[in-house]
């Protein structure tokens, strides 16, 4: 009996099914919030030893507390709406923000079968899904009325537009290699990829170079150093975010490092296994996937902080120059490639 | 040769790996930051932190409201007011000091002929108003009954440098 059937056998058909969706969302919405705060202090703590400093250590034992503490101080602050800004519209983009980095988690699968929505176009659900989350910046920058929010808006919609091209010839050529759109089954379809012994698409020499493109596709965009024009603090203020603060200023923080994690994940999910351990050995099956899939994520989060420490930020004509005219014609010429080695291999020529 | 040297580096992303192993090794490296509430720096004895009125170890002050503080002064912090005392003695009836003035340039100290205002080696007395900043008389003898030992040592310790 599965988790859903026993909610229907004393709840009934709908309600129990229902019932035992939002108890999964709980399952998934809570734990992930938990994992945004600390992985804030990761990122922190990470950044800090690049540089030689220590980080937040005062909070709990080893600072481990340093994001509850401030969530509650974000928490208690005032909520200042500029009186200039469009009211509704000004509270509704940290909400759109928020709520999109969460809802494109119902289609990660954590483990085998355990997935929220196994639907069969999860790949795609997942692009449309996050590209709304370009909404919300744009509208925060549109509905604050200030000039520093609305070039940082400026700026979001075409970085992530044309990263979103480059990470769309990606994942084609990696959906061409797993024949599927379905997340569960490219993670499946990773399993003795290469040599019959590595689990993972990046292990394959033809997709590694996609899985690198990938890897800097997702750090525009989720506008993260070095990429992280949408708030650079030497021009902007802070960008989209400069005129909020309290709970609106929470939920922008919180969507952003949701949607981290979430690159992270895919990062992992399409190139390197998901679930799967590293290499197809039987002793290794003996670990939970939920726990090699939270592993990988964590390896790809200290590989963005660790960029993040590493590389200065790009200038504005740099970033658009690596996204249309390095990354675009090399995902389409690797589309072509991928394409055409399995018309040659696998349906025959 | 060397452009494909140079298309190489580009698309291995080299300068970025090359980078990156040296954050790595940052990464490992002993913090360069002391853990600043629980560690500290060394306080050379000439610190200029918060002043503080002293007093004779007869609990006498040592102010004489001669007013050079006042007078050198260059950010016109000092504000003294004087008059003789009953035993005959002058003293000061007002001595306040603006610590939102202050530069902390430490003439009021050079000048007093008889070490009365110092500068101690007190460097947190950050205040949640700006009106708590503005020093008093009496605020100034506490700091001095408060600080003395560490004045008194510093002052003995600078001595031979003057």
């Amino acid at each position: 009996m599965t988790f859903t059937q026993w909610f229907q056998s004393w709840g009934g058909e709908a309600f129990g099914w229902f019932l035992a969706t939002t108890v999964l969302i709980l399952m998934i919405a809570l734990p992930l919030m938990l994992a945004v705060a600390m992985i804030i202090y990761a990122d922190r703590k990470i950044w800090a030893a690049m540089a030689l400093r220590r980080g937040p250590n005062v909070v709990g034992p080893l600072g481990l507390l340093q994001s509850f503490a401030d969530g509650l101080k974000v928490m208690l602050q005032e909520t200042i709406i500029p009186s200039a800004a469009n009211r509704g519209l000004f509270l509704l983009a940290p909400i759109i923000t928020f709520t999109v980095a969460l809802i494109v988690w119902a289609v990660i699968p954590f483990g085998p079968g355990m997935v929220l929505a196994d639907i069969n176009v999860g790949l795609l659900y997942l692009l449309a899904a996050s590209s709304l989350g370009v909404y919300g910046v744009i509208i925060s920058g549109w509905a604050s009325n200030s000039k520093y929010p609305f070039y940082s808006a400026l700026r979001a919609a075409a970085q992530m537009v044309s990263y979103e091209v480059s990470i769309g010839f990606v994942l084609i050529s990696v959906v061409l290699w797993a024949d599927s759109f379905n997340l569960s089954k490219i993670v499946l379809e990773q399993q003795g990829h290469v040599l019959g012994f590595f689990n993972g698409f990046g292990f394959n020499p033809l997709l590694f170079p996609m899985a690198v493109v990938f890897l800097i596709s997702a750090l525009a965009e989720t506008a993260r150093a070095p990429f992280d024009l949408t708030e650079a603090e030497s021009e902007l203020v802070a960008g989209y975010q400069t005129e909020y603060s309290s709970m609106s200023f929470a939920l922008f923080w919180l969507g952003e490092y949701a949607n981290v994690i979430l690159m992270c994940g895919l990062n992992a999910i399409l190139f390197w296994g998901g679930w799967l351990p590293p290499v197809d050995w039987a002793p290794l099956y003996a670990v939970p996937g939920i726990i090699w899939f939270f592993s990988k994520i964590l390896i790809f989060f200290f590989i963005f902080s660790w960029i993040k420490a590493t590389v200065p930020r790009f200038r504005y004509d740099q970033l658009m120059r690596l996204g249309w005219k390095v990354f675009l014609p090399l995902s389409l010429i690797w589309v072509f490639l991928v394409s055409g080695y399995l018309m040659l291999t696998r349906y025959g020529a | 040769m060397s452009v494909i040297a140079h298309y190489i580096k580009t698309f291995t992303l080299w300068e970025f790996v090359k980078a990156h192993w040296l954050t790595l090794k940052y990464f490992f490296k002993p913090k360069a930051t002391i853990n600043y509430p629980y560690e500290r720096n060394p306080l050379s004895p000439r610190f200029r932190g918060e002043h503080a009125l002293r007093r004779y170890p007869n609990g006498e002050e040592r102010c004489i409201a001669c007013k050079l503080c006042e007078a050198v002064c260059p950010a016109l912090a000092i504000t003294i007011e004087a008059e003789p005392r009953d035993d005959g003695s002058r003293r000061t009836t007002r001595y306040d000091i603006d610590m939102t003035k202050c530069i902390y340039c430490g003439f009021c100290q050079e000048a007093c002929p008889v070490d009365a205002i110092v500068e101690g080696p007190n460097l947190e007395f950050s205040t949640e108003t700006r009106e708590e900043l503005l020093y008093d008389k009496a605020k100034l003898l506490a700091n001095g009954d408060r600080w003395e030992r560490a004045i008194a040592a510093n002052i003995a310790a600078d001595a031979p440098y003057r």
